[in-house]
Parts: structure tokens; C-alpha cells; sequence
């Protein structure tokens, strides 16, 4: 059915183990790399762990494609006691994105900290990036509602850091950081509580385990207020509007290697996790569930398209401009995922995996412009096209792709949503995402418009093209955004068969 | 060679061109030579395409297929085939007339102006040739933003307003309408192929129907409907061949065009004729062709009463694809093609008078013609042409145009196409007349500003247009036989 269908890359003795050396990996190299001496050192352990997670995520998604979904029981503790790993579609699909934006990130940091983080920093700096890496994977491939809950901590425990570490590019980082780290505290507190709420009416914190246990209890105040902390925790992590607050002085004032990381992957495990709650754990028949993503979910993620739209088209640092962005696109991955079918899922998802690439190439090849200059404005960056071609176009091809023009990847993902809330007979959500998209065609056209045909101001800094070592990893996020514009087969498989796994039909 | 062939050489000898263009740019010689050859080229392509067209073996290809259902593939047939003969033969023209005004005026950026064109060109050819709304969309939009610079050439304040409104118009329709029409269309038919006698017949409900002709009309906002016309007088302040080519042929003509084939292809001529959403378009398109004449007789800029015409007569075809009579829709295609030579013969017209003698507005015109003779009499020949009387071309699409408004009992648009006819020349005629006829006491004719007056390229160029508006008054016929395959009869004419 797919292209994994038929790949083994790793010895069967490894591929068996695979999940969990995906997660471990990354751990152990944590350590490594902040016991190592130096930033070179501590950057190739950087890459061989997260190429290392790569290869066991890509083996678990082989694994995943013939089998359905494969389960790892840790310890050899019996769940629903013990704590089991389940990966199925969705949550083999989400590693692989998560393992390939952390190789790309991963490279990339090879030049991106020396102009954004300290020097003394670097190997701290890297043992975070990989902590973050674990964290994510072991979010999406666990199978248990309370480890999960660890992950997320051990996740944001390294984002917190991570942001803070761009002060010395701009010192509005701490401040960002600090408030990024109350808000992500107090959603995952909310998350405790509402596991909390589910594990007293439930008796079990294995997720197959509690929906199978859901489906008999029926509606009940504690199950509501479960699923209504849980759903809010996530959807801070998720920058779910109004839940956004901390994202863009968090994106904004991040070195850019974090920003690129985070903006793909961050906010996209947050969403993995709300959907498995709401379409996997929760059951089918869950009224409160279900008038929650009609009437609460679906308007608010509306209002996030058009409202963050206009706030992007407004501001006046592109960092900004993208940050906001961001929380727009979150709102049209979420108004998918609302739909509450299979399509909705699919389109969402699909729109995940387009999202982080076009804002990760275009986060990166900001940072690419901005190390000879120290640029944040959209005036400074006026004519850098005529200087640095490579870095510009390929931060054109990510605005198109954000903008949603035909023979990007950003297209087919719109294409498929718009499709999707079509079938679900939702006019208003067309409308809602044709709007969205005008208004993402203006700012992505200001900053194209600034790059290829303002001048540079007299006087300015002349920006020096960057080096192999960061256009090679841009250009592979620029080039998939194209080639999955193209021939999507690959990203649509995923998507399709991760949706089908949510919803237990057939792809 | 293979038809696969054809259809791959029309899309790469243009963006060849525009690559060598781009190498060779500081060889000016050398880059319009090339640009001339790459237009001789294309031309030959999309002439054996029509053959092939015409024989009943219609060059197809399928490029790319990025998720099921939606594929980047190619087909050509007679609208088509017809469409792309006409781009190519007068891109060459227009190239001609391009370097004689271009070096005339010693205008800065030529490189960027000649590659622009031939990107362009891609983005009509895939237009022109695309299978399906899918593929039709995306060489669409490489139109519009290929043009963009064009527009904006002058790159001064007005220059850059007008691109503002361009780009804001015409993505801005095509994201908001033309994108959520064709997504419906992929959505209620399962693909979004263009299928003689109709994709959508028997699928959808009248509502449905309906908004789908709406969002696909108003959103394919280059065939300048009121109130999407307002960019196209706007764009007037690019140079003269930029109006000549772009605002006469190429990017006007793919929006109707683009009318044309969700007329005849997506919805079909049966169910068109029951849809009342073709009646208001009817008296929208009406009120344009009278609101635009009007217009055009109050201007006095000659480019600017240029372009309202050409937003008049656009929905002529507009109208024409939307009479429940079918043969409506063959004069559409032929009033394309006719119009387009007309049109672009005044806009170089324009431009040459422009080089001369620095006049661009009609009342600086008075007895020029005793100064230039041939380009106001081509200019004479090219007005009539637009009027739609004989012996010109123009006469055929007006006249069938009409005969078919009457037989669809479309009174309104009958009256307005021919109210308009008159007020044409009523704009149109003046110019040439004063200019080759000036009146008694009329101030002397303006100086040439640059010796030797139009350049000679520019002359040849507008000769074999002109001269073409005669010719093809008796070419009609075996044009209109080439366009009769996309007329399905419907049931209105077949009943007695």
C-alpha cells in the first residue's frame, strides 16, 4: 500500500526494539552531548543521535504498515499494569516527521548556533535539542495516558531551555521563555487533572484500556471535566486560540534552529495528542466531545484564521509575522480535524506535514539571511534576493507554499480541506479557509515583494549568502515542499492510513 | 513527432527562451534574435497542434498526478488549438513591434521585460492546452505573476499602485472564487476534466450549478465582468506592447477563454440554458458592454479609452458563452481571436504614435495622419474591425453573436451588443478620422520627437495585423467549421 510496505532497514533482532531505542537514543545522547567538550563534538553527536532516531522511526513505520499497529510492552510488564508502547499509524507517521525535522535541525545547528547562542552554550544547547527530540517521540509512540504526561514535560522542559538560549540575539528570549514556561506549565497541570478526573472514573491510565472502558461508563461530570482539562491543557501546548499566547514571543525570540523545530514540530505533537484523545480514547458517542469540537472547537479555529491572518498581515518583524502565521495554520489544521470523519483527519494531518515544512524552511532560511545581518524587520531584509539568491528562493518557495499556491504542497494541503469540509457539507469553514487564505497571500506577498523587488536601502549591510552547511538542509525542506506539490503520494498514504487508524476505517 | 512532443516543445520553448534570455541578457542583439527565433518556433508548434486538432487527433499528455483525481495533464482541442495559434503567431508580432519601441524609447530593464514575456507565454500555452480546471488553474496564476513585472515596468508610484490592484484583483478573485469553484466542481463530479457536452450535466442540481458558473465566471476575473474590471484600465500604465500583447491577447483572452471552456466543458451549453445564474451573468455582461462604451467615449487618454473597450468586448464573449443557444459559443471563439488582432493593431498603433511624437492622448492627435500615414489608416482599419462592420473580420463574431442573442430570445443582450457596435465607433472612429482628416482650425500637427518617427519594425508589425483584420474576413468560414465540434446543439435549437 505504501512505500513502507515492503522496506526493512533495520535486523529484525533491532527492528522488534525499535521504539523504544527511537526514544532512548536521543536520551543517551542527551547525556553525551552535554558531557562532551566541545561544540563540534557535541554537534556530530547531534546528528548521529538524531539520524539514529530517524532510522528506528523509519523502522517502526515499515513495521507499522504490515502490521497495523505494533505494541511494546516495556519490561515485560503486562499493560493495562504495566506501561505499553502502541504506535499505529497516526503515531508512526507523526515520528517520522518529528525523526526528519530533527536530522534537518539537527545539521542545520552545525552553523545556526554560532551567531544565535553563546559559544559556551553549545553543547547545553544540543543535549536540549535531543532531550526535545526524545520527548516528542515518546509522546507519539506511548500508549499510556499518564506517560504521556512525562513525555510532554520532558519535551517542554527542553523547549523552555531552548528558547531562553536565543538571548543573546535578542533579549526579549527571557522574558518570551518565561512566559512560555508558565503557560506550558499550566497546560500540562490541566492535562494531570484531567488524566486524573479520567483515572478515577476509570481505574486505568492505558489509553486502549480507558476507551474501552469510556464506551460502557457513558456521559458523566467527571469524564466531562477530564475531557475538558485535558482538551485545554493540550490545546495550550497546541496554540489553539485563545491559547496562544506564548507562541509568538516564543518563536519570535528563539534562535532561529528553535524556531525551525519547534514551528514543525512542537504545536504538531500537541494536536497529535488532542486527536487521539478526542477521536481514539473518548468514544464515538460521546455527545459532550462531540458538541464541544461543533460549537466551541470549529468557531474558535475559524476565528484564529482570520484573526492571526490580519495580526501576521500587521506585524512588523517577519519572525512575528510567521509566529502569528502559525497559530492561523494550527487553526485550519484544527478546523480539519473538527470535521470529526476520517477526510477532516486526513486533510488535518496531511496539512500537519505541509505546515512544518514550509514553516520550518521558511524559519530557516530567515536564520540563513539574517547570520551576516542582524535582521528582524521586514525593511532590513529589502533586496537581499540580489545577495543571497539560494537563501531567498528558498524562503519564496516556503511563502508560496504558505500562501497556497498550485504546485506547492501547500496547495494540496488547502485543496484536501477545502475538499474535506465540503463533503461534510460545512460552507462556512470553505469560506472561512478561502478568506484565510487571501489574507495569507498578502503577507507572504510582502515579503516576497520586500526580498525580489524593493532595493536595499543606501547604506545598508550587504548580506552574504549562507554557507553549504545550511543551504543543504534548507533546500531539502524547500525541495520536498515542492515535490510533495507535485507528486504527493507519499505524505497522502501517511496521511490517509494515520486517519483510517483514528477512526478504524478502512483507507 | 508525437503529440506527448508538441505539448511538452509549447511549454519548453518558451521557458527555454525565457532561460537564454535571462544568459544572453547583456547581448541585446543577440536576446531579441532569440526571442524571435523561440517565437517563429512556438508558432510552428502550435500551428502542427492545430493540424492535428483539425485531422481528429488532438495531442494529449499527462505530466503529473500529485494526489488522485487531480492531475497536471493536457489535451488539446479547437478552442484550444485555436487560442495557442493565436498567442504564439502574434507574441511574434508583438516581438517585432517590442524591439522597435523598446530601443525607440531606450527603456531600462529589457531583459527582464523580454523574459517576463516568454514566462508568460508558458503560463498561456498550459491555459490554452490544459485538460482539466486543475491544470487550467495553475498556468493561470504562472500568468498573472509572470505579468507582474510587466505591469510595473515603469517602477514609479502609479507603476507600482497598479500592480498592487492587479495582483490584488486577480489573485484575490481566483483564491476566493475561482479556487473554491473549481474544488466543488473536483467534489460533486469526482474530477475536474473538461468533457464535451458538459462534465456536470446530470450530477449536480440547479442551485449547486448555478454557484459553480458564478464563482467560476466572476472568479476568472481576467475576462474583466464588472465590477472585477477595475484592473485592467489600471494596468495601462505598463508600456505599450505590454497593453498590445497582455491586455489585447494574452492575459484577457486566457480569462475568457477560461468563460469559454467552463461553458462549454464544465457545465455544457444543456445545462446552462436552464440555469438562471446564466441570465443575471447575461445582464451583468450586458450592462458592461454599454457601461464600458460609455466609458471609453469619456476618455481622452488613447490607452485608457483602449482598455475600456477591450473591457466591453470581453463580454461580448463573456455573453456569448452564456446564451443558451450553442452557436453562441463559436462565435465567442472566433470574436476571441478577432477581437484580439483588432485590439492589439490599436494598442501598437498607440504605442507607435507614442514613440514618435510623445502624444498619448487623443486630442494631441489632430493631423498626425499627414505625418503617418500607414499607422492611421492601419489604425482606421483595425477600428472598423472592433465596430464589427464589413469588410473586416470583426463583422462574422458580431454578426453570429447577435443572430444567436435574438434566437435565444435574450432581447437585452441583442440591444446592448448592438447599442455598443455604434457607440464603438462613436469612441473609436474620431481618432483616426481627426487624426488623417484634421478639421479646419485645428492646431498643427505635433513634432516628431525622436527622427525618423515609428520605427520600422514597429510599421511592419502593425502592417501585418491590420492586414490581417482584412484577411481573415475571408478566412472566417473554415475557422468557424474548425470550432464546430464544441458546439453541441443543444435543446433549444433543435426544438422547432
Amino acid at each position: 500500500m505504501t512505500l513502507f510496505d515492503n522496506l526493512y532497514v533495520a535486523p529484525a533482532a533491532l527492528a522488534v526494539h525499535a521504539p523504544i531505542l527511537a526514544i532512548a537514543g536521543p536520551l543517551i545522547g542527551a547525556c553525551a552531548a552535554a558531557l562532551s567538550p566541545g561544540p563540534r563534538s557535541g554537534w556530530i553527536i547531534s546528528v548521529i543521535t538524531a539520524a539514529f532516531a530517524l532510522w528506528m522511526s523509519v523502522a517502526v513505520a515499515c513495521d507499522v504498515a504490515r502490521e497495523g499497529v505494533m505494541i511494546y510492552v516495556m519490561g515485560g510488564f503486562q499493560p493495562p499494569l504495566g506501561i505499553a508502547l502502541r504506535i499505529d499509524a497516526l503515531g508512526s507517521a507523526m515520528a517520522l516527521l518529528v525523526s526528519s525535522m530533527g536530522l534537518i535541525g539537527a545539521v542545520y545547528s552545525g552553523h545556526a548556533l554560532v551567531s544565535d547562542v553563546r559559544a559556551e552554550m553549545h553543547t547545553l544547547f544540543q543535549s536540549g535539542y535531543l532531550l526535545c527530540i526524545a520527548g516528542f517521540l515518546g509522546l507519539v509512540f506511548t500508549g499510556d495516558a499518564f506517560n504521556a504526561f512525562v513525555f510532554l514535560e520532558v519535551s517542554s522542559i527542553g523547549t523552555y531551555a531552548l528558547v531562553a538560549a536565543g538571548e543573546q540575539r535578542d533579549r526579549r528570549a527571557l522574558p518570551a521563555a518565561f512566559n512560555y514556561l508558565i503557560m506550558g506549565t499550566i497546560g500540562a497541570t490541566f492535562y494531570v487533572i484531567g488524566i486524573g478526573f479520567l483515572y478515577g472514573s476509570t481505574g486505568t491510565l492505558n489509553m486502549m484500556d480507558m476507551a474501552a472502558r469510556l464506551t460502557t461508563q457513558g456521559d458523566n461530570a467527571a469524564v466531562q471535566a477530564g475531557f475538558a482539562f485535558v482538551v485545554v491543557g493540550l490545546g495550550i501546548k497546541a496554540a489553539i486560540f485563545p491559547l496562544h499566547g506564548w507562541l509568538p514571543g516564543a518563536y519570535a525570540g528563539a534562535p532561529s534552529l528553535v524556531s525551525v523545530f519547534l514551528a514543525a514540530t512542537a504545536t504538531k505533537t500537541a494536536i497529535y495528542l488532542i486527536a487521539r484523545f478526542m477521536f481514539d480514547v473518548f468514544p464515538d458517542t460521546f455527545a459532550f466531545g462531540l458538541a464541544f469540537t461543533q460549537f466551541v472547537l470549529a468557531p474558535l479555529s475559524a476565528v484564529a484564521v482570520i484573526v492571526c491572518s490580519l495580526q501576521a498581515i500587521f506585524a512588523r518583524e517577519v519572525r512575528q509575522m510567521l509566529a502569528f502565521s502559525s497559530v492561523a495554520q494550527v487553526g485550519l489544521i484544527m478546523l480539519g480535524l473538527s470535521l470529526a470523519n476520517a477526510a477532516g483527519a486526513s486533510a488535518g494531518l496531511f496539512y500537519i506535514f505541509a505546515h512544518a515544512l514550509m514553516k520550518a524552511s521558511l524559519f530557516m532560511a530567515l536564520g540563513a539571511l539574517a547570520m551576516s545581518i542582524k535582521a528582524r524587520k521586514l525593511d532590513d531584509f529589502a533586496g537581499v534576493a540580489r545577495d543571497a539568491p539560494w537563501s531567498a528562493t528558498a524562503l519564496g518557495v516556503g511563502a508560496a507554499s504558505l500562501a497556497g499556491l498550485p504546485l506547492t504542497m501547500g496547495f494540496l494541503a488547502k485543496w484536501k480541506l477545502v475538499e474535506a469540509a465540503l463533503e461534510a457539507g460545512a460552507i462556512w469553514m470553505v469560506l472561512v479557509i478561502a478568506t484565510g487564505s487571501a489574507l495569507t497571500l498578502v503577507y507572504t506577498w510582502r515579503i516576497a515583494d520586500a526580498l525580489f523587488f524593493r532595493s536595499p536601502p543606501p547604506g545598508a549591510p550587504r548580506v552574504r549568502e549562507a554557507p553549504v552547511g545550511v543551504l543543504a538542509p534548507l533546500w531539502v525542506l524547500a525541495g520536498l515542499s515542492l515535490w510533495f506539490g507535485i507528486d504527493a503520494s507519499l505524505p497522502e498514504s501517511l496521511a490517509k492510513s494515520a486517519a483510517a487508524a483514528l477512526f478504524g476505517v478502512a483507507p | 513527432m508525437s503529440g506527448e512532443l508538441l505539448i511538452f516543445l509549447a511549454l519548453a520553448v518558451p521557458l527555454f527562451s525565457a532561460l537564454v534570455t535571462y544568459a544572453v541578457g547583456r547581448m541585446p542583439d543577440v536576446r531579441e534574435t532569440m526571442t524571435v527565433v523561440a517565437c517563429i518556433a512556438l508558432s510552428i508548434v502550435t500551428v502542427s497542434m492545430l493540424v492535428r486538432v483539425g485531422a481528429g487527433a488532438p495531442p494529449t499528455m499527462t505530466l503529473a498526478r500529485p494526489i488522485a483525481g487531480l492531475d497536471i495533464a493536457f489535451k488539446l482541442e479547437p478552442l484550444g488549438a485555436l487560442f495557442a495559434v493565436m498567442a504564439s503567431v502574434l507574441w511574434g508580432v508583438n516581438s517585432l513591434f517590442s524591439i522597435g519601441y523598446m530601443r525607440g524609447k531606450r527603456e531600462p530593464n529589457q531583459t527582464r521585460f523580454y523574459m517576463c514575456f516568454a514566462l508568460a507565454m508558458v503560463g498561456v500555452m498550459g491555459v490554452a492546452m490544459a485538460a482539466n480546471l486543475f491544470t487550467l488553474f495553475i498556468f493561470y496564476e504562472v500568468l498573472t505573476f509572470s505579468t507582474f513585472p510587466l505591469v510595473t515596468h515603469n517602477g514609479d508610484a502609479a507603476a507600482r499602485r497598479a500592480g498592487r490592484i492587479y495582483l490584488g484583483t486577480l489573485v484575490g478573485a481566483s483564491v476566493l472564487l475561482f479556487l473554491p469553484g473549481i474544488i466543488a466542481v473536483a467534489v460533486f463530479a469526482g474530477s475536474t476534466t473538461f468533457t464535451t457536452g458538459g462534465l456536470l450535466t446530470g450530477k449536480v442540481d440547479g442551485a449547486v450549478a448555478s454557484m459553480i458558473l458564478l464563482l467560476l465566471t466572476f472568479g476568472a476575473a481576467k475576462a474583466a465582468l464588472m465590477p472585477l474590471h477595475g484592473w485592467l484600465p489600471n494596468a495601462m500604465v505598463a508600456p505599450a506592447p505590454v497593453s498590445a500583447l497582455l491586455h489585447a491577447v494574452a492575459v484577457v483572452k486566457a480569462g475568457v477563454f477560461t468563460v469559454l471552456k467552463v461553458s462549454t466543458y464544465i457545465l455544457g451549453p444543456e445545462l446552462i440554458a436552464t440555469l438562471p445564474a446564466a441570465n443575471w451573468i447575461l445582464w451583468v455582461a450586458g450592462a458592461t458592454i454599454v457601461i464600458a462604451s460609455l466609458i471609453a467615449m469619456t476618455k481622452d487618454d488613447l490607452k485608457a479609452r483602449l482598455a475600456w473597450s477591450t473591457v466591453g468586448q470581453l463580454a461580448y464573449i463573456t455573453s456569448a458563452a452564456m446564451l443558451p443557444w450553442a452557436s453562441g459559443l463559436v462565435a465567442g471563439g472566433l470574436h476571441m481571436v478577432f477581437h484580439a488582432v483588432a485590439k492589439i493593431t490599436l494598442f501598437m498603433c498607440a504605442g507607435a504614435i507614442f514613440v514618435a511624437t510623445g502624444a498619448s492622448r487623443v486630442s494631441e492627435l489632430g493631423g498626425l495622419g499627414r505625418r503617418m500615414p500607414i499607422v492611421f489608416v492601419c489604425f482606421l482599419i483595425a477600428s472598423i474591425s472592433v465596430m464589427g462592420l464589413p469588410p473586416m473580420a470583426g463583422m462574422w463574431p458580431k454578426f453570429l453573436l447577435v443572430t444567436a442573442a435574438f434566437g435565444s430570445n435574450e432581447w437585452l443582450t441583442a440591444a446592448a451588443m448592438i447599442v455598443s457596435s455604434l457607440l464603438t465607433g462613436v469612441y473609436l472612429l474620431p481618432v483616426a478620422l481627426r487624426a488623417l482628416f484634421p478639421a479646419i482650425g485645428d492646431p498643427a500637427p505635433r513634432e516628431f520627437v525622436r527622427p525618423g518617427g515609428t520605427p520600422g519594425l514597429a510599421l511592419v508589425a502593425i502592417g501585418v495585423t491590420a492586414g490581417a483584420c482584412i484577411v481573415l474576413f475571408v478566412l472566417a468560414d473554415p475557422i468557424a467549421k474548425f470550432l464546430e465540434p464544441i458546439r453541441t446543439i443543444s435543446f433549444v435549437e433543435a426544438a422547432p
